[in-house]
């Protein structure tokens, strides 16, 4: 059977409508629905995060009870972590790793489906607890008993949302895995695969070793709540802080697991419009599994204030050191891949730029984080919580950002509007530094996180940092805008949309057709 | 155009920073870490400042690079890209640069962690307990024992719709109705507990919080040089009034504060009973 009569006769039973979406085994699809969920909460857990910034923005109590505002700081997070981020990386999986490998689909396409169909359906079990009798979670998205314990109704229905959830993430693992081992076009060796390829793979294996211990600690909660065990409860011979332990043991693999596809997309970027290789690919691959190994021995740097042992202080605050090294590794092989380069600024460029420059302010207070004295200090601070967001937002999200205008001529077959591409990067990388950076001043100057309310010295970046947070808020309804503009037309993309693109995602042509690779090409 | 959008929006940027860097300018003391009134307190800001200044080093060159880069090895300048893409030598370098500038890094902190978690030749012990959404102090075989709120102005303001001005009350949100009294140049041994959620006991200018955590008990210490009054808040979200239970220490030259626990031990009558009626509202309370 050639190829041609394959396309032909799977065009004739495919489903239309709305079936066809719920029915696909396509891997473009699939990739395409992962992230337009993504996006959509994003947008979801965005209005959360401006609620936050909204009763933030002077002293005292305007406009919520501190107890939603408690709902708001748990569900935002688990919203933009479980909900934003992973699924994105996971679409992107879907889209590109089929094609950057040569192969015709992911390697199991109808549990790829169901991977991504859980995902709905876990977020409206999710979603509702917010409007059940006692509200949603309001524990923190850390989930620490006993205080977790003390939610209502929405308990049970949080935890299974998370199982589902998942469920979900495992099942997508998997399947990055199969593909990538498995199929492969001929003479694509590992060491050939594109790093983008190459973090997803050392991903996938990450959240299959820690998805199962939080299903493991949140199941915990369960029965402690429901069936009379004290795995969390001193006075049950329990103790809380194994829950933490436990938690972080996921939570740790969790954030990187958040990060190192991004690593990836800049990875192929760069090189793109610096039109030039990248510099240092293996030691980028053994930067990225030497991270992922020492993101299991970490996990107690979360901690540091629960009274630990001098020894486990010191061991973890070592371990987590050394992680510096691969990640310096990461940002110096960037810099030195720009370096004599010929370098243009198109919208994805930007971004990875951004990401480079800000990501690694993020590392910086990483590394102060982790001398535990300091820690003493920074901990459950705003200090904290500016850390994260520089890596997360201007880390993991510019990246997606990133990617979502650099593959978008390939899905879309269009080229997107340039001019509101540089205005979103603009506002999006101005006002995300009004947003966080003064959280870094909150934090040492006192403030703690999760606090609806605050004495009057912190009002001042208080109010900027709201400032900052609607103008980011905002400026993303313009990527919406431009996304949708993209997708209804614009000028035509060429198979090659950029001129220093490479691999093999850019031979196929713009839109990529509904199947590519049903023989393999031959990589050389 | 496209030079246009950059220099519209670099003018943005410097705005922005300008705009963010205007009230700094007003305060500094709001935008470090402050240097605290223990010995540990000063070491752990010395060790934040060290770390933040090696940070600021290698940023300055990372980012120089980077920027050079930016601005020199354009496409628009007419520039042919290089085809490099390794050097081991390089690669090596800057591996291990890195590695000793950690090694650097750990030695203070190390010496700082050893010399905190020394919690010997204590003088005094305060047991500390937190509660939802309050702290309770006792004052170990002294027989002294209260319980220590947000202070009634602080509470009324922060009520939804109270229509107080925030910054008309008297240190808002950082205000006690009893303040736990500390002598100084006296090390104090803190054993730290909690009876319902995990909370998190800190207090900026001592230099370190430590967790409070039901059913197991913490103990840290600390030694005051100077009296005077310092603020602080639980770090640890504990439900819905976790924004709302601040700490205040007094501390005070040490005759006073023998004084002061002498007048709560019930050396004088009127103080006997008070603090039995706030032993038996700190039952009542605990066990709600």
């Amino acid at each position: 059977m050639t190829a041609t009569t394959h396309e032909a006769g799977h065009h004739a039973d495919e489903p239309t409508g709305l079936t066809r979406w719920l029915v696909t085994t396509n891997h473009k699809d699939i990739g395409s629905m992962y992230l337009l969920f993504s996006l959509a909460m994003f947008l979801v857990g965005g209005a959360m995060a401006l609620v936050i910034r909204a009763e933030l923005f002077q002293p005292g109590l305007q406009l919520v009870d501190p107890y939603f505002f408690n709902q708001m700081t748990t569900m935002h997070a688990l919203v933009m972590i479980f909900g934003a981020v992973m699924p994105a990386f996971t679409g992107l999986a879907n889209w590109m790793i089929p094609l950057m490998v040569g192969a015709p689909d992911m390697a199991l396409p109808r549990m790829n489906n169901w991977s991504f169909w859980l995902l709905p359906f876990g977020f409206a079990i999710l979603l509702s607890t917010l409007f059940m009798p006692g509200g949603g979670p309001a524990g923190g998205w850390t989930m620490y008993p006993p205080l977790m314990l003390q939610t209502g109704t929405a308990f049970p229905f949080v935890i299974f949302a998370i199982h589902v959830l998942g469920i979900s993430s495992i099942m997508g693992s998997i399947n990055v895995v199969a593909t990538i081992l498995n199929m492969r076009a001929p003479g694509m060796t590992l060491m050939k695969m594109p790093l983008f390829v190459w973090t997803w793979l050392i991903t996938a294996y990450l959240m299959i070793a820690v998805m199962p211990v939080l299903a493991g600690a949140i199941t915990m909660l369960l029965t402690d709540q429901y069936f009379g065990t004290t795995f969390f409860s001193a006075a049950g011979g329990g103790d809380p802080v194994l829950y933490q332990h436990i938690f972080w043991f996921f939570g740790h693999p969790e954030v990187y697991i958040l990060i190192l596809p991004a690593f990836g997309i800049i990875s192929t970027i760069i090189p793109a419009f610096a039109r030039k290789p990248l510099f240092g690919y293996s030691s980028m691959v053994y930067a990225t599994a030497s991270i992922a190994f020492l993101s299991f021995i970490v996990w107690a740097h979360h901690m540091f204030t629960v009274g630990m042992p001098l020894a486990g202080q010191l061991f973890f605050m070592y371990s987590t050191m050394l992680i510096a090294v691969p990640t310096g590794v990461k940002v110096f092989n960037w810099v030195a891949t720009m370096w004599r380069g010929a370098m243009t600024f198109e919208t994805p460029m930007l971004f990875a730029l951004a990401f480079v420059f800000l990501f690694t302010i993020g590392g910086f207070s990483g590394l102060m984080l982790a001398i535990a004295p300091a820690d003493f200090q920074y901990h459950d601070t705003y200090f904290v919580v500016a850390h994260f967001h520089y890596v997360l937002v201007t880390g993991a999200v510019f990246a997606i950002l990133a990617a979502a205008y650099y593959w978008l001529p390939k899905w879309t077959g269009h080229m997107y509007s340039e001019r509101l591409g540089q205005w979103h990067f603009w506002l999006s990388v101005i006002f995300v530094n009004v947003l966080f950076f003064p959280q870094h001043f909150l934090g040492l100057a006192g403030m703690p996180r999760r606090i609806p309310d605050y004495s009057v010295q912190f009002a001042d970046w208080n109010m900027i940092s709201s400032i900052g947070g609607f103008g980011f808020g905002f400026a993303q309804l313009l990527f919406v805008w431009l996304l949708f503009k993209c997708i209804r037309g614009g000028e035509k993309a060429e198979a090659r949309a950029w001129e220093g693109a490479e691999g093999l995602e850019w031979e196929v042509p713009s839109p990529a057709p509904h199947h590519t690779f049903d023989t393999p090409p031959v990589v050389r | 155009m496209k030079t246009m959008i950059v220099r519209t929006a670099l003018a943005g940027l410097v705005t922005g920073l300008m705009l963010v860097a205007a009230p700094a300018a007003a305060d500094l003391g709001l935008i470090n870490m402050t240097r605290g009134v223990t010995e540990s307190s000063e070491r752990i800001y010395d060790l934040h400042m060290t770390i933040f200044m090696i940070t600021v080093v290698i940023g300055v060159g990372v980012f120089g690079a980077m920027f050079y880069s930016i601005f020199r090895h354009r496409k628009a300048r007419g520039v042919k890209p290089a085809t490099f893409h390794h050097s081991t030598t390089v690669e090596i370098i800057w591996t291990v640069i890195p590695l000793a500038i950690l090694v650097a890094m750990a030695v203070p902190a190390t010496m700082v962690l050893v010399d905190f978690e020394d919690t010997s030749d204590t003088e005094m012990t305060v047991k500390v307990t937190g509660y939802q959404w309050f702290w309770g102090y006792e004052y170990m075989d002294e027989n002294v024992q209260f319980l220590s709120r947000l202070d009634r102005d602080s509470d009324r303001a922060r009520q939804l719709g109270s229509d107080i001005q925030p910054a008309s009350v008297d240190n808002y949100l950082q205000n006690v109705d009893r303040r736990l009294i500390l002598p100084v140049d006296t090390r104090v041994k803190f054993q730290i507990t909690a009876a319902d959620v995990i909370h998190s006991w800190w207090v900026p200018d001592l230099g370190w919080k430590r967790d409070a955590i039901p059913g197991f008990v913490n103990e840290t210490w600390t030694e005051i040089k100077e009296p005077g009054v310092y603020r602080g808040r639980c770090a640890e979200l504990c439900g819905r009034d976790h924004g709302f239970m601040p700490i205040v220490v007094e501390a005070v030259e040490k005759e006073a504060f023998q004084a002061w626990l002498a007048e709560q031990r019930g050396d004088d009558a009127a103080a006997t009973t008070a603090g039995a009626d706030d032993a038996e509202a700190g039952a009542e309370l605990a066990s709600r």
